[in-house]
């Protein structure tokens, strides 16, 4: 799709002939985010009006008892800026709020701020550098100070001090953040940035109290003790925290919405394994909502049968694929295997990447194995099969990979496997050890047996392959073996960081410890400059068409094979009326949950 | 007495040391990473990861990094958590009193129906008795806690909604009721941890009064006629019981280590639970600190058990 139909696209959207929904329903299905597709409404012009509110069924302050959420993996932190992983940004998004946060649909909403920035209110400058945020007033801190411009000013100062050693400094470092008076905030990036929201938005941009952090700004952070006992703004504040056990909250007498939260208390309870969380929330009913239920699905489906529980399957941009090693992994060139300047003997010829693409039988995988947890699709970025992008699709052909083959000139030697001089198609599949990554690549290598492919199946602990162990071998990171399979997480609603992962200059090697992204080391030209062009493009529309054009360009080339869209269960009591969203977190709207009679 | 105590003290302190150094050159040789999931986060640059390791002084020689755990140490300073960044020793004292709670249970359970039913069955053996609580016992032995506590968990709670399954070590009710619901959701781990160690040590103790029965003492205490009662209480189990004691003994740290799988299953928030944790996550000064603890224990019960003969049998001296 061109930046010309875009284009018509929004206009489409802005006469009212075109839903909202549906737009972004279609940018998703190209591979766009949500948020993205809706900021590129913002930019627009097409204002945010009918983005519908949270529905919210409570009607005073409490009196809904206790809700009770189990994470099978606990908190071992109250920090929202040390969070690295989902476990701990769910706990402290209890507490603490960011300006605004992202539904399901992508669209923007105000939390602590009084409203979302943009051109026709005038927080969007023309400059496409600075951003300026009216923020909520009548907020207050759980210990009754005033939330104000400075605590926003903090924040920033906070996760940007690489001292403080947070996760978020890469945000926040080159921000520079402005109080224009006690409500409002203007926020300078040092150049134009297209993506404008990810400061004080979502997960990353949870704001701290600077009256609580202030002295412990640096290297002395880690001794703060609100590291444990946070003071937010939200819904719910503190009462109780045992690290990786329980967390307890009670209700915010002076929360800022009128009317909220509904529940007087709120429990979190962590640790044990995601099938016995699922039964304590399907089966015996003792906890309301639990997260991430990563369980196969039929056996879900038998716990769902009872009628005590639901489960909700949220649509992120967890991405199970395959990647064709593009260098060689088993000669050294200049002391190092897998070197960038060799070239695997096999997959550089496209045909035997095309006939692997074929070879993948993902229907069969998601019938199969995944069930409602994978998702067949052929994009890189995510993609509902509702919507699937026209430029890409998948196929499963096992003739058709055998005459690609032979029409290549690879042909089947007397033990069956083909061969073009002195390269035989015989790869080493690599993937962690889980019983449905071990049960595809069988099915897989069945595959490849019948069009003449030996594959040897290779199974490493999830420990060591995720690892980032400089020194050993086996880590996907170094991807020493040919073929290799495992998800990617696109947790941030802009593509950007996302889609750096296949630019050059991302390749991992040597001499860079192999800690940058680009694993499989594909490197593509036109690729990389679409990749500059995006980074430097405010104008969205064009930005957006960039992005589609790079998901075409690593799916085509089939390096990159995408299987699955990995959707995350979540799995609630029958009466509990959760808030959720697959681009924040799953607490990002706690104040809107609600029990029924 | 007191120097005997004196040098088993000294003679700990190397094994200890070298227990330390053991731990620390597996665990810094062991593969992962504590910012593992920092790696796998697209949205954060793997320098965080770098300077966060720089930081924590994870790039450090191997000896170096012993060499300064073991300066802090003894300053009684355990270090803290790389993953949560909290001291230690907070962590394991907020785990301690459940774990003691629970698992203290479950071994006076096993004593209490491993000593008289052993007893019991060792007066008359081959009885009726006597087989049934063999079988019991080579069933409860058999069958791993893990195996057991699903079972539980899958009749108790799911089939028949009587119990809860998932443990919390602060319960809202006060009173009565509190103790109520605290019997409800402690009965499943106790039984299954206690019933398991009370088959094996049921075992022991039969066959320790066994050995014992038949000694001459034991007929010449019944020909002079002395009650049956008396015999076996005073005579016969307090000689029984010195096998039994260095068993029970070195069974103890494992009230403090907690039960790694049971703790598990049944979200107990214990010491195994931290320990298993800080094992996945890779988080090497919790690891450290509760194996650590895990093994002076062991050491110090060694020693109480070798006290506790004296006590029990006279004869046994100390120099």
């Amino acid at each position: 799709m061109q930046e010309r139909e875009l284009r018509d696209l929004i206009e489409d959207v802005r006469r009212g002939e075109l839903p909202r929904r549906s737009f972004i329903q279609r940018m998703v299905g190209l591979g766009l985010t949500a948020p993205m597709a809706s900021m590129m409404l913002m930019h627009a012009g097409v204002a945010q009006a009918q983005v519908p509110p949270i529905p919210y069924k409570g009607t005073k302050r409490g009196g809904g008892g206790v809700l009770k959420l189990i994470w099978w993996q606990g908190a071992v932190h109250l920090n929202p800026h040390f969070a690295g992983g989902t476990k701990e940004q769910d706990a402290t998004r209890v507490f603490y709020e960011s300006l605004g946060g992202w539904d399901s649909e992508g669209n923007l909403i105000p939390m602590l701020a009084a409203e979302i920035p943009s051109r026709a209110n005038g927080g969007l400058a023309a400059d496409n550098r600075t951003v300026t945020w009216k923020l909520k007033r009548g907020v207050t801190w759980h210990d009754g100070q005033p939330f104000t411009a400075d605590d926003v000013v903090f924040t920033a100062a906070y996760a940007g001090d690489p001292a403080t050693a947070t996760v978020t400094v890469a945000t926040y470092k080159d921000l520079k953040v402005e109080k224009v008076d006690s409500h409002t905030v203007r926020v300078i990036y040092p150049k134009p940035t297209p993506y404008w929201a990810e400061a004080f938005t979502g997960s990353f941009g949870m704001i701290l109290p600077k009256h609580v952090f202030e002295p412990y700004i640096g290297a002395k952070s880690r001794e703060n003790p609100a590291n444990v006992k946070p003071v937010g703004t939200g819904p719910y504040k503190f009462v109780d925290f045992k690290p990786g056990d329980m967390l307890r909250a009670e209700a915010n007498p002076t929360y800022h919405v009128p009317n909220q939260p509904f529940f007087d208390a709120l429990e979190l309870k962590g640790g044990g394994d995601a099938l016995s969380a699922a039964r304590a929330v399907l089966q015996t009913g003792e906890f309301d909502f639990a997260w991430n239920l990563a369980v196969e699905d039929e056996i879900l489906k038998r716990l769902e049968a009872g009628g005590k529980g639901k489960l909700v399957f949220l649509e992120g941009s967890d991405i199970e694929f395959i990647s064709l090693n593009c260098s060689d992994p088993w000669n050294e060139v200049d002391g190092e295997r897998g070197s960038i300047k060799s070239k695997h003997p096999a997959f550089q010829d496209k045909a035997v990447r095309d006939a692997m693409a074929l070879l993948i039988d993902r229907k069969g995988v998601q019938d199969f194995i995944y069930g409602r947890g994978g998702i067949a699709t052929s994009n890189f970025l995510n993609n509902p099969p509702r919507f699937r992008s026209p430029n890409t699709k998948y196929e499963f052909n096992i003739d058709k990979a055998n005459q690609i083959l032979e029409a290549a000139g690879w042909k089947k030697g007397g033990d069956g496997i083909r061969a073009k001089g002195n390269v035989k198609l015989k790869f080493v599949f690599q993937t962690s050890v889980s019983q449905p990554r071990q049960k595809t690549q069988a099915i897989v290598k069945d595959a490849c047996t019948k069009a003449g492919i030996e594959l040897e199946l290779k199974s490493v602990t999830a420990a060591v392959f995720f690892g980032s162990d400089a020194a050993n071998p086996d880590t996907y990171q170094k991807f020493w073996s040919d073929i290799q399979m495992y998800t990617t997480t696109m947790t941030q609603p802009d593509p950007q960081i996302f889609m750096e992962q296949f630019t050059t200059d991302q390749i991992a090697q040597k001499a860079n410890k192999w800690a940058s992204r680009n694993l499989v080391r594909w490197s593509n030209a036109e690729y990389d400059a679409a990749f500059k062009a995006a980074q430097g493009e405010f104008d969205p529309v064009k930005r957006a068409a960039l992005f589609i054009r790079m998901n075409d360009l690593v799916v085509g080339d089939n390096h990159v094979i995408p299987l699955f869209a990995r959707p995350r269960p979540r799995g609630y009591a029958t009466k509990l009326v959760p808030a959720l969203s697959a681009w924040d977190n799953d607490t990002w709207a706690l104040g809107f949950w609600t029990r029924d009679a | 007495m007191f120097n005997y105590i004196l040098r088993r003290l000294l003679i700990a302190l190397p094994s200890l040391l070298g227990i330390s150094l053991i731990l620390f050159t597996v665990l810094a040789l062991a593969p992962g990473d504590p910012f593992e999931e920092l790696a796998q986060n697209p949205n954060v640059p793997p320098e965080v990861r770098m300077a966060l390791r720089a930081q924590f002084g994870l790039d450090d020689p191997i000896w170096q990094r012993y060499f300064y755990w073991l300066v802090n140490m003894l300053r009684g300073d355990w270090g803290f958590s790389f993953v949560s960044r909290i001291d230690v020793d907070e962590l394991v004292l907020q785990r301690l009193p459940v774990t003691i709670a629970v698992i203290g249970m479950s071994q006076v359970l096993a004593l209490a129906v491993a000593l008289p039913v052993g007893v019991l069955a060792a007066v008359k053996p081959y009885s009726w008795f006597d087989r049934i609580a063999s079988t019991f016992a080579f069933i409860g032995f058999s069958l791993p806690t893990f195996f057991t506590g699903v079972l539980f968990i899958l009749f108790f709670s799911i089939y028949l909604g009587w119990l809860p399954f998932v443990y919390r070590a602060d319960l809202p009710e006060t009173g009565w009721q509190w103790w109520w619901a605290q019997f409800r959701q402690s009965i499943m781990p106790i039984m299954v941890l206690g019933l398991f160690q009370a088959a094996s040590w049921m075992r022991y103790v039969r066959s320790s009064v066994l050995d014992v029965v038949r000694l001459d003492y034991v007929t010449t205490a019944r020909s002079k006629g002395l009650a049956e009662r008396v015999v076996i209480n005073k005579h016969v189990v307090r000689n029984a019981l010195i096998p039994v004691v260095t068993l029970v003994a070195l069974q103890m740290p494992a009230v403090f280590g907690g039960a790694i799988v049971t703790e598990q299953i049944f979200r107990i928030p214990g010491i195994g639970s931290l320990l298993i944790d800080a094992i996945l996550r890779n988080d090497t000064p919790v690891i450290m600190a509760v194996t650590f603890v895990f093994a002076a224990l062991v050491i110090v019960f060694n020693l109480i058990a070798d006290i506790l003969y004296g006590w029990l049998d006279p004869r046994i001296s100390y120099r």
